[in-house]
């Protein structure tokens, strides 16, 4: 059942202290209508008004932050199963997985890459958002070999983590580097009260991953009655096709059952045979669902595709990518330089402006 | 309150389009390909039927392009001026289900060749491979009007889809594809009353239902593919909600629109942070046909080799045994 506004404003303090970030009570209540913050924001909210609230003053999709400081990364807050209905409010992550059996050089040239590299495209710098550390020895963890990718990653990159292996004193282990910096972890199997208590003494955000609808369930329930409020939801599929119907049931029910065990961000590890089949998976993933799209390679031509497509679908459809209508200058224009006239739309600005500098000549473009 | 696949139910049925004809259908195809008669949103499986996968089509030229990127040289450099040879090519090796036959060279400022020799390469390409046709053009509507009349003559019979008419130029060709039977793509740009706008035009003039193919113009990824993909999911949702005219297959370009663009032509000595433009040029190409078919598209004419094999694979995944189908 869903309060409107007005009903919420009721049960609000109505003292307009603004420290839930709005600046009166008024205005956090319509934020509540609709959806878009959550009753915990206000310190000084009753618990009457928390049980009245219950479910219904929860974003139906939870707002999870992994790292702190340049390492933040947000996902989820989602409202909408289309862009045209309103906006998709927080991009797919773009993760990137280093797997702790490369050779340490390998591995520093790697995290240096990823962590350097950025394009500019329309006017808006695109970059990958997390580094995805997996232990992936047979059976046993090499310990050693985790610890040590985990720490070369706290030394030199700034992209949020997100912990991936095999058995709960390498986790422990990592999570100890990474004590103030709260990672995600990823559980591959079933999850454990060892995993939650790991969870909550690291403030660390969980992975969740199920191959059944029933098996997500029963994690995700098992992990909110644990107190684990942090959750991504991973549910692997043998095919592109199956991930696809997977990811909309799962944002559906958020959306449209408040079924809150699948309120949370999705996370999809894209496995492929190559490169253009990896590609493709991970497009379907980013515009459909995945909050996070973890992949198990990369080069520069891949990522500024997906970055590219990224940019396109999250774009606010009600406010597309504009510059402002104005004269510009390019290069060193004297009044005897020729005058463009083009659109604002920023595509067709940056397309022309890029143009008329590759020319070489200056101008002014209005 | 426990879980529950949340299936919607659709009132509407997206029309059912057949393209080509065999001998028996009184054409020289060796198949026919039927696109469209999905209930549900695309390959959701679990709420609604979808008899048809999507098909892929790959395009031969009157003349080649004069911003035919390098990296489709490499592929189709023996070939590209034969139209006929390169159809043979895109079917055997790299599997079309379709050949776009483009008249650009018949548009009097890229080369205004003449419809008899328009006629001429579409015989010449029916000729060479046995899979349907699309027959593709442009937006001189005095010069196009002349040629797809004579074009849908020559081809009677064959079942063709004729690509495309606007909202100001569909009467003549529209009339040449009921005098000889074949199909039509209503393009308009990228908005959605504009489309339905002109498939009332079309049915207004007794065009049948069951010959109409939507193209709601490509824009390509990062050139306004965020404009493209939510029109088509627009006019997916409405027609599948009961509007009967949007309730049509659609034909996307990633091909012709991914060659255009920059991405496509430069190399990585210019641009060091696009990377590789060999695998660039693919990629922008998937990337494209990927998000769309994720919209609705039901038919896409693409360039690249790899894409084709890509697409394909990931198109048998999405439409595929695992998804209950
Ligand atoms: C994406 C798109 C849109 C997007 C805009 C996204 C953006 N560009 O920012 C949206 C949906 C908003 C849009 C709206 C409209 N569009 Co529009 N759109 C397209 C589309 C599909 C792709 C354009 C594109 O970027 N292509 C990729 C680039 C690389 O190629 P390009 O177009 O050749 O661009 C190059 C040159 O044009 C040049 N250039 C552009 N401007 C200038 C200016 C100067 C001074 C110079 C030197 C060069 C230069 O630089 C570009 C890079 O090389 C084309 C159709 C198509 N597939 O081409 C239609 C198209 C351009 N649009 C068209 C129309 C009619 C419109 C609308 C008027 C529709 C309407 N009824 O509202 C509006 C007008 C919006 C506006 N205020 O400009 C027509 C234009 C027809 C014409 N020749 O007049 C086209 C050709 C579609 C068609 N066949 O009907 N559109
Ligand atoms: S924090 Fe609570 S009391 Fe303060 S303004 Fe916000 S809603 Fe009102």
């Amino acid at each position: 059942m869903t309060l409107s506004g007005l009903e919420i404003f009721k049960l609000l303090p109505k003292t307009n202290c603004t420290e839930c970030g709005v600046p009166t009570c008024m205005a956090f209540a319509m934020k509540l209508a609709q959806k878009k913050a959550d009753l915990s924001e206000c310190p000084y909210a009753s618990d009457e008004a928390k049980a009245a609230l219950g479910a219904a003053g929860k974003p139906p999709i939870r707002l999870v932050k992994i790292g702190v400081g340049a390492r933040a990364f947000e996902a989820g807050n989602e409202t909408v199963m289309f862009r045209h209905e309103k906006t998709f409010f927080h991009q797919t992550g773009i993760a990137v997985q280093l797997k702790a059996s490369e050779s340490e050089e390998q591995l520093l040239s790697k995290i240096r890459e990823i962590e350097t590299y950025t394009v500019e495209r329309v006017g808006e710098r695109l970059k990958a958002d997390l580094l995805f550390l997996s232990s992936d020895s047979d059976a046993p963890d090499d310990k050693e070999a985790f610890q040590k990718l985990v720490g070369m990653a706290k030394e030199h990159s700034t992209k949020g983590i997100i912990l991936d292996c095999a058995e709960i004193e390498s986790l422990e282990a990592g999570l100890e580097i990474l004590k103030a910096d709260r990672p995600a972890v990823y559980v591959r199997k079933e999850v454990s009260e060892e995993v939650f208590k790991l969870s909550k003494a690291y403030n660390a955000p969980l992975v969740l991953t199920a191959t059944s609808f029933e098996s997500l369930e029963n994690q995700t329930v098992k992990a909110m009655k644990a107190g684990v409020e942090d959750l991504l939801l991973n549910m692997e599929a043998p095919d592109l096709g199956m991930q696809f119907q997977n990811n909309t049931i799962l944002r559906r029910s958020a959306l449209k059952k408040n079924f809150e065990p699948f309120g949370y961000p999705l996370l999809t590890i894209i496995e492929a045979e190559n490169g253009m089949d990896l590609l493709a998976k991970a497009s379907v993933g980013l515009c459909k669902y995945a909050s996070i799209i973890v992949l198990p390679r990369y080069e520069k031509a891949m990522l500024y595709t997906l970055f590219t497509l990224r940019q396109n679908i999250f774009t606010d459809p009600q406010k597309p990518i504009q510059v402002e209508p104005k004269l510009y200058a390019i290069g060193d224009p004297t009044p005897e330089s020729p005058v463009f006239l083009t659109t604002n739309f920023s595509l067709t600005f940056f397309l022309v402006s890029g143009e008329i500098e590759n020319s070489g000549t200056s101008a002014h473009l209005v | 309150m426990g879980f529950e696949v949340p299936a919607e139910k659709n009132p509407g049925t997206i029309a059912e389009v057949t393209i080509g004809a065999t001998p028996a259908q009184g054409g020289t195809r060796s198949n026919a390909i039927t696109i469209g008669g999905s209930t549900a949103l695309p390959f959701l499986f679990f709420e609604g039927k979808h008899p048809h996968r999507p098909a892929l089509a790959m395009e031969v030229f009157d003349k080649v392009p004069s911003k035919y990127p390098g990296p489709l040289q490499d592929y189709y450099a023996d070939v590209i001026n034969d139209p006929g040879e390169m159809a043979r090519k895109c079917v055997e090796q790299y599997g079309a289900e379709l050949i776009s036959v483009r008249l650009e060279g018949t548009h009097p400022e890229k080369g205004d060749r003449s419809a008899d020799e328009a006629v001429d390469v579409v015989k010449q390409v029916l000729e060479s491979i046995q899979v349907p046709l699309i027959i593709s053009g442009h937006s001189h509507y005095e010069k196009i009007n002349k040629v797809m009349t004579r074009v849908c003559e020559a081809a009677a019979g064959e079942n063709c889809l004729i690509n495309y008419v606007e909202t100001e130029n569909y009467k003549t060709i529209a009339a040449a594809c009921m005098a000889y039977n074949h199909n039509i793509v209503a393009q308009s740009p990228i908005d959605v009353n504009m489309a339905k706008q002109l498939n009332i035009l079309l049915t207004d003039m007794n065009f049948p239902r069951d010959r109409i193919v939507i193209d709601p113009l490509t824009g390509a990824l990062g050139y306004g593919l965020e404009y493209t993909y939510s029109i088509m999911e627009r006019i997916r949702i409405d027609g599948l909600s009961g509007d009967p005219m949007l309730a049509f297959p659609m034909i996307i370009n990633p091909g012709y629109e991914s060659s255009r663009v920059k991405e496509n032509r430069v190399s990585e000595e210019e641009y060091p942070d696009w990377g590789d433009q060999e695998l660039r040029s693919a990629y922008w190409e998937i990337a494209t046909a990927m998000s769309l078919l994720t919209a609705g598209s039901e038919l896409l004419v693409l360039y690249h080799p790899k894409a084709m094999d890509v697409v394909r694979k990931n198109l048998d995944e999405l439409y595929g045994a695992e998804s209950g189908n």
